[in-house]
């Protein structure tokens, strides 16, 4: 693929930079560490994929970044967020305002919850655009229209005086998509965009943000825990676990060479499809990944996954392993990640 | 059982035919405006030991197929056999001692156990409402179905909040495999746990079905999860069958436009393969008013006049093969799909 040697030569200085991102929140039972220590850079018209189980903290980073969650019980402990040279952490509401829903925007993984039901869909639409852009309610409207077509809901004229109620799951996240890109964000991020909806829609929408994706140039920040739509959408990944990153490289990268056997075990613990066709008939056992994720509550000396780790040794419970850079541009939290780099440059052995 | 089964002594489950629909009722005095027509004439069996897969897309009706089977739910028309015995006409009273041979696991594992009961007491509870056994029995068969989902002993004192998405999934499938049942429907049972608790319940499931000898209805929107675990699978289109056969031969050769649209639209999580996609248009039919001829008619990329007006029946191709799709029908004139 041309983009991750695009990626591996890069030389730009990122358009979203966060260092060091610390979210918590504070709770009857103690602190809940969901993000901690993130860094992470997006690059301008790039495709960053952020993977992992639910309570990693992929959905609690991209709500800090765009300041959606209540404090408290929310509480940034440490961190920067840069964009265009402003730390968004810093910013009050008001500025965080005038870039919300218009240089980054949001869209959300369930659109019925996320849409106002009593607002139809072209007032949701021409809302954000008048907004931000300071247009007449007529242009705006047209605006709309224009942005529902866009995103190929059919018939927009008249869909865009209908309420979320009257639109299908896939036709209401096309709103969403519309209302996101309306005001030609520099930044979209996508929190489990497909989830909700059946395979079928969920190709129709993925095919609709590639689309978009390389007509609006828009950087895309992509949450899954999906692995298949991880390698049809991303170019770069960031696999996270228990609120911190694990590893982090190209596409190709990392599913041919996963270095964290956090990894390495989502890959291998998935289903696929048409395994049945390459043995007898027999159904294949899945490998499994022991144990289950750890409580980002109780503080937790060496590795978070080392005691559902197959690799695991006493060092790896007394120490917290650092991200390093153990292949060309591909790193990972691990002790072990440097004999994998090894044993993978030399098969034979 | 000493009845005679009139569909195959290996059967354990039969159903025929099957409806259910919903009166859809509006308005003041709620007169009945409609019918949601979502179970619309479904047939299959399922075999001692084997499990069949039951896929679809949301709404399609799969979900209220278990519901039906179990008769959680009353039937419209049709028929359930279970171990040749026609449960859809018989009385409440009269189906309890069958629903101990069949059994079910609920996809939300949060809200399926009741909060109040002890792990242990959950398990036991349908040994108990059965009467199976003293409860000196009753306590052994608990404590060997705990060791056999992976549980130690002292977990029977703790509480549903106590444990996790996935452990409390094998909680069901232990209460479930309790009394002992010869089927056991699952709807959707790990689209709720994370990817990395999903093969623990899968591969759990796939071992106690051959060890118990079960039958296994596994309803899933899933396709990858359906592969792995499934003998033979049926694929659903609002409310009806539309092919159904064995795993491989329907990962190999699928028939049906929406059984290969369906397939092709699986995300592959692996960046070198690059798939010619077949994008469907359209939005699932509404089985409130399902279209006219061939349910799949108005996303299909094969539409013939002849599917807008004539429902294909579903017509066996070749052994165990069967495909309700007028492409297909052997009686008339097939046109080539690759075309």
């Amino acid at each position: 693929m041309e983009n991750s040697i695009a990626v591996a030569n890069r030389t730009d200085s990122p358009i979203l930079q966060i260092k060091d991102l610390r979210t918590f929140f504070d709770t009857r039972d103690g602190t809940v560490r969901a993000v901690n220590g993130l860094s992470l850079e997006l690059y301008a018209g790039e495709t960053l994929c952020i993977v992992g189980e639910s309570g990693c903290g992929k959905s609690v980073t991209a709500m800090t970044i765009l300041g959606l969650l209540p404090k408290p019980p929310a509480r940034i402990e440490s961190g920067e967020i840069l964009f265009e040279g402003a730390d968004l952490l810093k910013l009050d509401e008001r500025d965080m305002r005038a870039i919300r829903g218009n240089d980054i925007s949001m869209i959300f993984q369930e659109p019925m919850t996320s849409l106002n039901p009593v607002l139809t869909i072209g007032r949701q639409i021409s809302e954000v655009i008048s907004l931000h852009q300071g247009v007449s309610d007529r242009a705006a409207r047209a605006r709309a229209i224009e942005m529902l077509d866009r995103v190929r809901v059919p018939d927009p004229h008249q869909r865009v005086n209908e309420y979320p109620h009257q639109l299908s799951g896939g036709m209401r996240q096309r709103a969403m998509i519309a209302m996101a890109l309306s005001c030609n964000p520099k930044i979209l991020i996508a929190d489990e965009p497909s989830t909700a909806l059946d395979v079928t829609i969920q190709a129709q929408i993925l095919d609709l943000m590639r689309e978009l994706r390389d007509d609006f140039g828009t950087s895309i920040i992509l949450i899954t825990h999906d692995l298949g739509v991880v390698a049809e959408m991303g170019e770069r990944v960031l696999v996270m676990y228990a609120g911190g990153k694990v590893e982090e490289a190209s596409v190709e990268e990392l599913f041919h060479y996963p270095l964290h056997p956090y990894s390495e075990g989502l890959m291998t613990s998935i289903p696929r499809l048409n395994e049945s066709l390459a043995g007898d008939g027999d159904r294949v056992r899945l490998q499994e990944i022991p144990g289950m994720v750890p409580s980002l509550i109780e503080k937790i000396p060496g590795c978070l996954f080392a005691p559902r780790c197959s690799y695991a040794s006493e060092k790896c419970e007394a120490e917290s392993p650092q991200l390093a850079e153990h292949r060309k541009q591909h790193y990972a939290a691990c002790w072990e990640s440097s004999n994998f780099a090894q044993r993978m440059e030399s098969p034979t052995s | 059982m000493t009845s005679v089964s009139a569909s195959g002594p290996e059967n354990i489950l039969s159903v025929r035919a099957v409806k259910k629909h919903f009166e859809v009722r509006k308005g003041l005095l709620a007169k009945k405006v409609g019918n949601v027509y979502a179970v619309d004439g479904v047939s299959f069996d399922i075999a001692r030991g084997e499990t069949l897969g039951l896929v679809g897309e949301s709404g399609c009706g799969k979900s209220t197929v278990g519901r039906l089977i179990l008769r959680l739910l009353d039937l419209t028309a049709g028929e359930v056999h279970l171990k040749g015995v026609n449960i859809s006409e018989l009385t409440r009273s009269e189906i309890l001692p069958h629903r101990r041979e069949m059994q079910m696991v609920f996809q939300d594992p949060y809200s399926s156990l009741n909060p109040k009961l002890s792990a242990g007491s959950l398990v036991s509870e349908p040994l108990r409402n059965f009467k199976q056994g003293t409860s000196a029995e009753i306590d052994q068969r608990v404590q060997m179905l705990f060791e056999r989902v992976g549980f130690k002993r002292e977990a029977m004192e703790r509480y549903p909040h106590e444990f996790s998405g996935g452990q409390r999934q094998r909680l069901g499938i232990a209460r479930a495999l309790a009394v002992n049942p010869s089927l056991i429907v699952a709807d959707e049972p790990v689209s709720a746990l994370d990817v990395s608790v999903q093969a623990q319940v899968i591969n759990l499931l796939i071992d106690l079905q051959e060890e118990f000898n079960l039958a296994l209805l596994f309803i899933s929107h899933d396709l990858a999860v359906v592969e792995h675990v499934s003998h033979r699978i049926a694929v659903m289109y609002v409310g009806k069958l539309v092919e159904i056969t064995d795993t491989k031969t329907l990962f190999k050769n699928p028939l049906h436009p929406y059984t290969e649209a369906l397939l092709s639209a699986v995300p592959v999580p692996d960046p070198r393969v690059i798939k010619k996609k077949i994008i469907i248009k359209g939005d699932v039919a509404s089985p409130i008013n399902p279209p006219s001829g061939c349910r799949f008619h108005t996303r299909c990329p094969h539409v013939m006049d002849r599917c807008r007006v004539e429902d294909p029946a579903l017509q066996e191709m070749e052994a165990g093969h069967r495909v309700a799709c007028h492409l297909h029908d052997p009686s008339g004139f097939t046109p080539s799909l690759k075309s």
